[in-house]
């Protein structure tokens, strides 16, 4: 076969190189997003409601009073800690589904420590011991499949799955056989490590769950955008996960890459814990995490694994979450977990969808 | 502890994992991962619900029970076929979409957050300790059956093919496409029938009421190596030990967390090889062909 | 005897690769035909255009003097066209019979598949074809031959009459070759039409009645084997129009001193086993000084690839020892063996040389970015330095360091690959097809740096399937056929009629 020249020349793209990764990452979730509002109308619709008002209070209801707007954070901040979990793992080709447990076990490391500590600790040395007892515990549970993977090359996406359940019934048996208040399936009130919520630091978002945690969350996507992009580790995760083969030749050991990935993915999800721990009760409950997990592959993936994306997709999906409870009156809140499935698949297609099309789009238009 | 009712019982909890399972291991054989099968029997329950209470008729729940784990089996295999999406993100999507559609629907329809009103279902003798419910007798044949399909019929043929070297089957005309669609629908139906009987079994449709059952049954798949009758076993192995721990409530000699645990763990060990490697079809997950 | 097949002035482009110009081909029927060529010949893909898995852009197909051109592999196969492809179509999980019925099921009543009819079709077709084999085994259980034996059996089993094999001896042991030259023998007495796509000269003599040549996507020539000798095919395989290269040599350098036989690259009786567990790399022995080209020449698929992803580390070696500069990295990984002053051109940029949706710049530095990390973190300004620095030395474009890998040409992309591999510190390097898929002036350009390179004493293996590229670059030539080094010589002796010979099989060289 031989390629003439003029093929070879034509081969070249001219135009600034960010302009096909936005339109890749971009488009699939707008595309996300039209398919929700339709199906918002139809629900709404099917109400009997008009889908203008309903969205209208959807708004009052979420960014436009200062107690939505801080659950919408409170809700956002666990979010972007899983989802930047799972989308850690995913920039090195894993698949994490085990947030829900590496969540749980986070913020039980956090609640023991918070427990353990002496009463009046400062929270200078308090908060640094409770997070590094959450990402153990996440970190512990992120190992598993880590080395599983690494060693006998057992699928990362079962072995979360199945981890979560083990996890969670470990849990449970802890808090149920042991270390709850009578009558409930919580731990007692933590000693030290409490993080102040914001209502407590300005009479806005008055009576909110949102913490401070949430300026953790934003640190934490700070540190792992450095981690990705600037760091050598990142690098070479990044290779593994777009291409193995490569990254092999480059002398990175792909089995590595993969251990340090999955353990930190856990790691992340398990310090998310303190938002509910450490933010919000100020104890540990049994279920806190529940539906955490799934939902963070939703954000990872509308993030489009970035974690810039992951905290905007956090942002979107806490506000989808509290505006059920905003509109209740007219269409019920369920209608939001039919409209977080839709997204979640809505992306998944187009993904795939508007790749395709693009790549052949521009195909056509060199030649 | 009575062995008669400890073999009825556990009879009876394995039921929908055998529906499931059944169904997860055809989808999966041709080459589709199958973790929507939560999402399909929470479909099939609310659906059958739904069926009976207006029709009065537990066989006309039965009917609307497999069309709701058609429907959903539908859109996953266009999902993950046409769209050749993430069979894992699309697997994640389909279970919290069923729990959105359920919950909307019970609110809809039935006015409640929690559960619907109580229906008819099928037996109601008590002396018959559940077995003269007719779903319980197909869940009983439905392995065996699925077995015969895969191992002797043509269709069966393909469907391994398909799952292990779809390439090989397209160079012979087989439409791997076809195969594949005709696995899923095969696989929201009978997993739907796995939520059918549990929900006309309790007479009422709970929220989340099939509570990770559907991932037991992805369990016993993985556990009975992607065979059929194997995962039957499966089923029946984590049956039993669920039964155990029923009928042992009052002694706590184990917490009932670990007889929970029991499946999962198994499943993980079948994974990492501990004992012999659990190798699933080749072709599962990739839908590119 | 009537014709069976004819193509006429086929033409096939894809994009902008051109793969077939003007291909013809004639087969008469009850015949066995040998197609011959070298890699990128197009061989295959004009088969392709037969089986109805291409449609020709021009051109006509004719079979059995009925015009087909552009049918499907449906009708192919229905007017008893059968192609055995090179890598097998086998379901290995399942047995001979199931993978022979499939797609053509036989059922018993109620719909139930009759194993035991198709068992017996197996037997039956099995015992009239002299192919022996059990419909009871599996795939996954059978040795090459066997597997090759029931994909042969597959074509017949749907009736045809004209079989297209593409390749069919590359994975078998002698004694396997012979008996399948046996079935084919016996295939076409019973007037069945045989094309066999090959490269292999003993297997083109002993067989074949008639042999088509093709080159470049064009047909060079159809002789009849009786009436033309070894050297006359190959020297139609291989011969080129004159080109940039055509008569080059490269002027022997002065050598000031005595090379130390430490230095350098050694390889000393390196055997790799493959996939099957045939040796694909045979008991190898040679070494390449500091100021050296080595360049191995040979039709693709006899162990170059292995022997080269065994000296970079990415195989491992069942026997032998590797050394460079004296420091034997046989076990080393990858990272050490970079240390140890190897570089690496690989032959597929695509998967191992680049991470296409990475940067020029941060492709630049794969392999070695530990040297551009300090306490972890990368030095952003010294990789554009880096870049910058490659990107004008090695005439990158478009000169964009922060461009997508992905966006450059192929050539442009190869050089990144070659500033890595030789902007670093290196003794030995690896030369894996270095200009596959690069335009001509890219072409000129690495070609130059090679030339470079050995003048500045370092030693240099080449393994390419242009033949003028060897002829080219190379102080010593050796050619590789099935594993073994089938003969050495300086470059000043090759001439490309006995490469050509050795690359197929036609002569015994010597191997030193």
């Amino acid at each position: 076969m031989t390629a003439t020249p003029a093929a070879a020349r034509a081969q070249i793209i001219t135009r600034a190189p960010w302009r096909e990764h936005a339109e890749e990452a971009l488009i699939p979730p707008l595309v996300a997003l039209l398919v929700a509002a339709i199906c918002g109308d139809l629900l709404i619709l099917s109400y009997g409601q008009s889908p203008a008002a309903v969205y209208r209070l959807l708004l009052e209801g979420t960014w436009g009073n200062a107690y939505g707007f801080g659950q919408v954070l409170y809700k956002a901040t666990t979010l972007a800690f899983t989802g930047l979990a799972v989308s850690f793992g995913l920039r090195a080709g894993l698949f994490n589904i085990g947030g829900e447990s590496q969540l749980a076990a986070g913020g039980f490391g956090a609640a023991l420590t918070g427990l353990a500590l002496p009463v009046g600790t400062p929270l200078i040395l308090a908060l640094p011991l409770c997070m590094i007892a959450a990402g153990l515990g996440g970190g512990v549970v992120g190992a598993v499949p880590a080395y599983l993977k690494t060693k006998f090359g057992a699928h990362e996406v079962i072995v979360t799955i199945m981890l979560n359940f083990v996890v969670l019934a470990l849990l449970n048996w802890f808090i149920a056989g042991h270390l709850h208040v009578p009558e409930t399936l919580h731990t007692p009130e933590i000693h030290a490590g409490v993080l102040p919520r914001l209502a407590d630091l300005s009479s806005t978002f008055h009576g909110s769950a949102a913490n401070l945690a949430l300026i953790v969350a934003v640190l934490v996507a700070a540190a792992v955008w450095f981690y990705l992009f600037r760091a050598r580790g990142g690098y070479e995760l990044r290779a593994v996960g777009l291409q193995p083969d490569a990254a092999e030749y480059g002398g990175i050991s792909v089995g590595r890459v993969w251990m340090r990935a999955l353990t930190f993915s856990g790691v992340i999800a398990g310090i998310g814990g303190i938002n509910y721990v450490l933010g919000y009760k100020h104890y540990y409950e049994d279920g806190f995490a529940s539906g955490a997990g799934f939902l963070g592959i939703a954000v990872a993936l509308v993030g489009r694994n970035h974690p810039i994306g992951v905290l905007i997709a956090a942002f979107f999906f806490a506000t989808l979450s509290q505006g059920g409870l905003a509109i209740h009156a007219f269409v019920p809140k369920q209608m939001m977990d039919v409209l977080q499935g839709v997204v979640i698949l809505a992306v998944a297609m187009s993904v795939p969808e508007v790749r395709r099309v693009l790549r052949s789009a521009r195909r056509t238009r060199e030649a | 502890m009575n062995p008669i009712s400890f073999l009825t019982q556990m009879v009876r909890i394995a039921i929908p994992y055998l529906f499931a399972a059944s169904g997860g291991v055809v989808a999966e054989r041709s080459g589709i991962v199958s973790l929507t099968l939560e999402g399909f029997m929470l479909t099939g329950a609310f659906a059958a619900v739904l069926g009976t209470h207006y029709s009065g008729s537990p066989w006309i729940g039965v009917l609307a029970g497999m069309i709701g784990g058609l429907i959903f089996a539908m859109i996953h295999a266009v999902a993950t076929i046409r769209y050749r999406a993430d069979q894992v993100v699309v697997g994640v999507a389909i279970n919290l979409l069923a729990i959105g559609v359920t919950r909307f629907f019970l609110k809809l329809f039935f006015a409640s957050s929690s559960n619907s009103p109580r229906v008819t279902g099928f037996g109601g003798n008590i002396n018959a300790a559940g077995f003269d419910n007719p779903l319980l007798w197909l869940g009983v044949l439905v392995a065996p059956v699925v077995a015969f399909v895969i191992y002797k019929t043509p269709f069966g043929l393909r469907v391994r093919a398909a799952g292990e070297h779809p390439d090989a089957a397209e160079s012979v005309g087989v439409s791997v496409t076809r195969v594949r669609y005709i696995a899923v629908a095969i696989s929201g139906i009978l997993a739907a029938l796995g939520g059918v009987y549990l929900a006309l079994d309790q007479h009422q449709f709970t929220d989340q009421m099939t509570a990770g059952r559907g991932f037991i049954a992805i369990s016993a798949v993985i556990f009975g190596r992607w065979d059929p009758i194997r995962a039957a076993l499966a089923c029946l192995l984590f049956a039993a030990a669920e039964t155990f721990q029923i009928q042992l409530q009052g002694n706590h000699a184990i917490p009932s967390q670990f007889v929970e645990m029991i499946p999962y763990l198994l499943t993980i060990i079948a994974l990492a090889g501990v004992v012999g490697r659990a190798v699933p079809p080749a072709a599962l997950g990739r839908a590119e062909s | 005897m009537s014709e069976a097949i004819k193509l006429e002035r086929i033409g096939k482009a894809f994009g902008d690769v051109v793969a077939l110009n003007g291909a013809s081909l004639e087969v008469q029927s009850g015949e066995i035909h040998a197609l011959v060529g070298e890699n990128g010949a197009g061989k295959s893909t004009l088969m392709k255009v037969l089986g109805g898995l291409i449609k020709p852009d021009e051109g006509r197909v004719d079979v059995n003097g009925r015009d087909v051109t552009g049918w499907s592999t449906s009708d192919a196969i229905a007017a008893g066209i059968g192609i055995v492809h090179q890598h097998f179509m086998l379901v290995p999980t399942l047995t001979v019979a199931e993978n022979l019925v499939l797609g053509c099921e036989p059922k018993s009543r109620a719909g139930v598949l009759d194993h035991r009819r198709a068992a017996e079709d197996v037997r039956k077709l099995s015992a009239g074809t002299g192919l022996a084999i059990e419909p009871e085994r599996l795939i996954a259980d059978l040795s090459v031959g066997e597997a090759q034996r029931v994909e042969i059996l597959k074509v017949l089993f749907r009736g045809a009459r004209i079989l297209v094999l593409d390749e069919p001896t590359a994975v078998l042991s002698p004694p396997e070759v012979r008996e399948l030259w046996a079935v084919l023998r016996r295939l076409r007495d019973q007037g069945d039409t045989i094309i066999l796509i090959t490269h292999r000269l003993d297997e083109v003599v002993d067989l074949s009645d008639t042999i088509t040549v093709m080159r470049a996507g064009k047909t060079v020539a159809r002789i009849k084997t009786a009436d033309t000798t070894p050297a006359e095919i190959a020297r139609l395989m291989v011969g080129r129009e004159v080109s940039l290269s055509a008569g080059k040599r490269v002027q022997p350098l002065n050598q000031s001193a005595p090379a130390n036989s430490d230095q350098g690259l050694v390889v000393r009786n390196v055997s790799v086993v493959g996939s099957r567990g045939i040796r694909v790399v045979d008991d190898v022995s040679f070494s390449v000084k500091p100021g050296e080209i080595l360049g191995i020449a040979g039709v693709e698929g006899n162990g170059q690839t292995e022997l080269i992803e065994a000296i970079a580390g990415l195989r491992s070696v069942a026997a032998g020892q590797i050394l460079v500069d004296g420091v034997e990295i046989t076990r080393h990984s990858v990272a050490k063996r970079h240390d140890a002053g190897l570089s690496h051109i690989p032959e597929d940029r695509h998967r191992r040389g680049l991470i296409l949706e990475y940067t020029v710049a941060d492709n630049l530095i794969l392999g070695v970015q530990k040297s551009f990390a300090r306490n972890g973190v990368l030095d952003n300004d010294r990789i554009l330095a880096n870049a910058s620095e490659d990107i004008s030395s090695f005439d990158i474009r478009p000169p964009n360091p922060i461009l997508e890998a992905r966006a450059l040409s192929g050539g442009n992309q190869q050089k990144i690959v070659v500033a890595r591999e030789m902007g670093r510190q290196f003794s030995a390097l690896l030369a894996s097809q270095p200009t596959r898929g690069v335009d001509v002036g890219a072409i000129e350009f690495i070609h130059q740096q090679l030339l470079d390179a050995r003048a500045s004493g370092k030693a240099i293996l080449l393994v390419s399937a242009e033949l003028n590229e060897v002829l080219a670059l190379s102080d010593r030539i050796a050619v590789m056929y099935r594993g073994k080094f089938a003969g050495v010589m300086s470059s000043s002796d090759a001439t490309e009629e006995i490469l050509g010979e050795l690359m197929i099989g036609a002569r015994k060289g010597n191997a030193a």
